[in-house]
């Protein structure tokens, strides 16, 4: 059995503990949000905060994440961060097909944690992990400013 | 599983039950995409357009519009409902909206088929969807005139309200739609002149932006069924190769393995869920009868192709006579240019999930075909097509890949469904994906041109080699024409420029590489090398680059409106560049849009780096600006991805590329800006999402020449050496 706090709830699962947790979170959990893109940690699509840090959920074994802390997308707005950042995407109007986002919005989440006023270059070092497919990356860039700027208005 | 359930009995409910809806009368008109690409003439079907088919106004107010084109980021959930919303007057922040099932009703005007493609969705439901609006909205206004007892000339709408101004009496929708349900069609009605329009051409917030950053929106992959299991397939190595024998020992003892079956393509696993799944799949033993396909080998396929290419092959179009201009021209070049198979890989790796019994066949997926799929499912399980239902999710992504003429990834999936009679889920790992075939298919041209004194060319001879992607299918009857895939040369054979004695030929191989439409078709290699050539043609005459196409472009061109702006707007030589940076221009019309776009490149550590591209669009008049601006986008980082990176390669038939470590799309980092311009036009719409993606190539080939006088004729890019 393996016990772990997902978006705030204390949440057990019996599975192999070698099962990645993207899969944990979608097949056990039908917590469908996180997506899978390639499995190996080349796309980003599977990105969740483990601890508050962004990690790729289709190489993590759900052991590591015994007793820890989980978000997933679906677990965002619970932070002001993570509404900040769901705000900009929304007036930047940033995703296309759409797949590729909740992982976007995690990667750009735990930068923003991490270092609240990026530069263009920290931005691009943050995001180069995660794949669009559609292109969406310079609205990327914009929402991530954006969401940036709030929160320098905020304090 | 969520959502879906409830969704779906309303969305029954809402075919069946008249009551819930507005308008219970049927009109009948048939539009025909004017010019549109395609069979549009051939397939001319009966379709009947009820306004009740696509509109559900509710007692809320709220309006749904049912959106009979899947969504895969090209925004067809805004832009549809937009033209409906126009012309009925609705609120739109009262807007929802719903895919709809498969019915005759939700054909493509054009395709006679349920269709998402050939980025035909604005220019195919232009006129269908705003008449459908336009009758909504005269039925709400009789109702209220009715109700009130004024004369109808007297109302208006407004805002999903109708008024009597004099009175200054006003209904809302949701208090008329019960009374407007019950009258008869409107016989005619007006559509709004342009200048008039309140949405259309206006910046719109697309409206499924809040389920796409939240995690709720549901893709085919996040469809769970109860009881459900997840398949994974073991398909063979090589394209054609069958099953000999295989071992599945190792594979069965893994826990939540509940099932290994042999299916037509392959050895398949069904388990709990997609981990257990794809380790047994991967512990498979399988012994396979590759086939022909094994001899297949990309460096040997070249030389054939490259071979091929200078022979002579079937006309495609004749203009004057080319030998003749070859003598009587002072001079000529010849280049050949190649370009390789290439994978959709859209970022949501194919899946289905059926849910099969006796007499019905559920499918939820992401499809861009669905009648061809319901056709096919049927087929495969032996019901009637009205015996299946499929639920349109949302795409991750198309590309072309998802609009299959064989169904391939749902027959393959209703085959499993029938050998296991549970709910399944049939999902293709990334891996799967890519290898999965499909692509884009390679390419070898020739192009030979004579030319005059003065620089002009006088004779143009271009010979292209590759396999046909309709052979053999359904639409091999309307797009083969004597001999000739229109879209193997489309855009060579469509070349504008004023060229007396020009001949395109083509040579269509056959191989067992499947192949299929990939965003922008045949455009995506003809324009990389049509465009390299003419550029190479200005450098050669002494010219620049943009003022040499403009003085072989016919003077009405409307290639030139957009090139005209892309050089405006990127201050194509007038802007002074950083050291070590270049401009390339390329223009190109597909799916009858006209796109202009100038690179801005340099190198770094011998690598190409694109800083920005100034795109000029010229595609009718602009339903919603920011999809404009978000299609032309993605079109240039989908074809930048290829023209940089992108290449299927084969070794002794097996595809050598596998996930994104291998295959690799445009990063963050490499990212240039992007800026797009519209040029203004009052001509009807015409495609969006595919015609960004022709010019970017040639484009970034044509500033790489400027840059370091090396010609680029091979995609990808990134094979070659440039200092
Ligand atoms: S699915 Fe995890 S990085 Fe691609
Ligand atoms: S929005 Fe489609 S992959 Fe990013």
């Amino acid at each position: 059995m393996i016990s772990f706090n997902l978006n705030g709830k204390a949440t057990k699962v019996d599975v192999d503990p070698g099962t990645p947790l993207l899969w944990v979170l979608r097949d056990h959990l039908h917590l469908t949000g996180t997506k899978y893109g390639c499995g190996i940690s080349q796309c980003g699509a599977c990105t969740v905060h483990l601890d508050g840090k962004a990690i790729r959920s289709c190489v993590t074994p759900v052991s590591t994440a015994n007793g820890k802390h989980v978000t997933t997308i679906e677990g965002l707005a619970e932070t002001t961060l993570g509404k900040a950042v769901q705000a900009a995407w929304l007036e930047v109007d940033v995703p296309q097909c759409g797949y590729c986002q909740s992982g976007q919005i995690m990667s750009a989440t735990a930068l923003l944690k991490e270092n609240p006023h990026p530069s263009e270059s920290q931005i691009s070092a943050a995001m180069d992990g995660n794949l669009c497919r559609c292109g969406t990356y310079n609205r990327i860039r914009s929402a991530i400013q954006k969401a940036s700027e709030q929160l320098g208005a905020a304090k | 599983m969520k959502n879906t359930t409830l969704q779906d009995s309303s969305r029954r409910a809402f075919l069946k039950d008249g009551a819930l809806l507005m308008g219970g009368l049927v009109i009948s008109f048939y539009m025909p995409v004017k010019g549109g690409r395609a069979f549009a003439a051939e397939a001319q079907p009966k379709a009947v357009f009820p306004p009740n088919a696509f509109i559900r106004i509710a007692a809320d107010n709220s309006i749904t519009i049912v959106v009979n084109k899947s969504e895969m980021g090209q925004g067809v959930y805004t832009s549809l409902p937009m033209l409906v919303a126009e012309e009925l007057e609705a609120d739109w922040s009262s807007i929802r909206i719903e895919s709809a099932p498969v019915a005759a009703v939700y054909n493509h005007t054009g395709f006679g088929m349920q269709l998402t493609g050939g980025s035909s969705s604005v220019p195919s439901s232009w006129e269908q969807l705003r008449r459908v609006g336009a009758s909504g909205r005269i039925m709400l206004i009789r109702a209220a005139a009715g109700q009130w007892g004024v004369p109808e000339s007297e109302c208006h709408a407004e805002n999903s309200q109708v008024i009597h101004a004099r009175s200054g009496k006003r209904l809302s929708y949701g208090e008329l739609a019960d009374a407007a349900a019950k009258l008869p069609l409107p016989d005619s009605v007006e559509l709004k002149s342009p200048k008039d329009f309140k949405l259309i051409g206006k910046p719109v917030k697309r409206i499924d932006t809040p389920v796409k950053i939240n995690g709720s929106a549901q893709f085919g992959l996040d469809v769970y069924l109860p009881g459900m299991l997840t398949v994974l397939i073991a398909r063979s190595p090589v394209f054609g190769g069958k099953v000999k024998r295989y071992d599945a020992t190792e594979a069965a003892k893994l826990p939540g393995v509940q099932g290994i079956y042999q299916v037509p393509s392959g050895i398949a696993v069904a388990a709990s869920g997609f981990w257990p799944a794809k380790t047994a799949r991967d512990l498979l033993e399988i012994e396979w009868d590759e086939g022909p396909g094994a001899a297949l080998s990309t460096p040997k396929m070249r030389m054939e192709y490259l071979e091929l290419a200078k022979q002579p092959g079937t006309v495609a179009r004749k203009d004057g006579n080319t030998e003749q201009g070859f003598k009587e021209a002072h001079k000529s070049v010849s280049a050949e240019y190649e370009v390789p198979y290439l994978a959709h890989a859209t970022m949501e790796p194919l899946n289905v999930v059926v849910d099969l019994t006796p007499d019905h066949c559920t499918i939820w997926t992401g499809t861009q075909a669905q009648t061809m799929d319901r056709g096919m499912a049927a087929a495969t399980a032996g019901l009637k097509p009205e015996q299946v239902e499929i639920h349109t999710m949302y795409l991750g992504g198309g590309f072309g890949r998802r609009a299959n003429p064989r169904s391939d990834f749902v027959q393959e999936a209703v085959q499993v469904a029938k050998v296991i009679g549970k709910p399944i889920k049939v999902v293709w790992a990334r891996e799967d994906d890519m290898r999965g075939g499909y692509y884009r298919p390679m390419w070898a041209d020739h192009i030979e041109v004579g030319i005059a004194k003065d620089g002009r060319p006088v004779a143009w001879k271009h010979t292209i080699v590759g396999q046909s992607i309709t052979a053999d299918t359904m639409f091999e009857s309307f797009m083969i024409k004597n001999g000739i895939d229109a879209t193997s040369v489309e855009g060579a054979s469509t070349l504008p420029y004023m060229i007396p004695n020009l001949q395109v030929e083509l040579h269509s191989t056959r191989n067992v590489v499947p192949v299929q439409w990939w965003r922008s078709v045949g455009h995506s290699h003809t324009a990389f090398v049509v465009e390299t050539m003419i550029d190479e043609l200005a450098h050669l005459a002494g010219k620049d680059p943009v003022a040499y196409r403009l003085d072989i472009l016919p003077a009405a061109s409307r290639y030139r409106g957009a090139l005209k702006l892309a050089a405006e707007k990127s201050g194509w030589g007038k802007r002074k560049l950083p050291a070590g940076h270049a401009y390339g221009v390329a223009v190109h019309q597909s799916f009858e849009s006209y796109v202009a776009e100038i690179a801005e490149v340099s190198l770094e550590n011998g690598k190409i780096k694109v800083h920005r591209v100034v795109a000029a669009v010229d595609c009718g008049m602009v339903v919603n600006p920011d999809g404009v601006q978000q299609q032309v986008e993605g079109a240039i980082v989908y074809g930048l991805s290829a023209a940089l990176h992108g290449a299927i390669t084969l070794e002794n038939g097996r595809v050598m590329q596998s996930n994104f470590d291998s295959y690799a799309p445009l990063r963050y980092s490499e990212m240039p800006q992007v800026d797009v311009h519209i040029v203004a036009s009052n001509e009807r719409p015409t495609g969006i999402g595919e015609p960004g993606t022709p010019p970017i190539a040639p484009a970034v080939a044509n500033a790489v020449f400027a840059l370091t006088g090396k010609r680029l004729r091979r995609m990808p890019f990134d094979q070659e050496t440039l200092a």
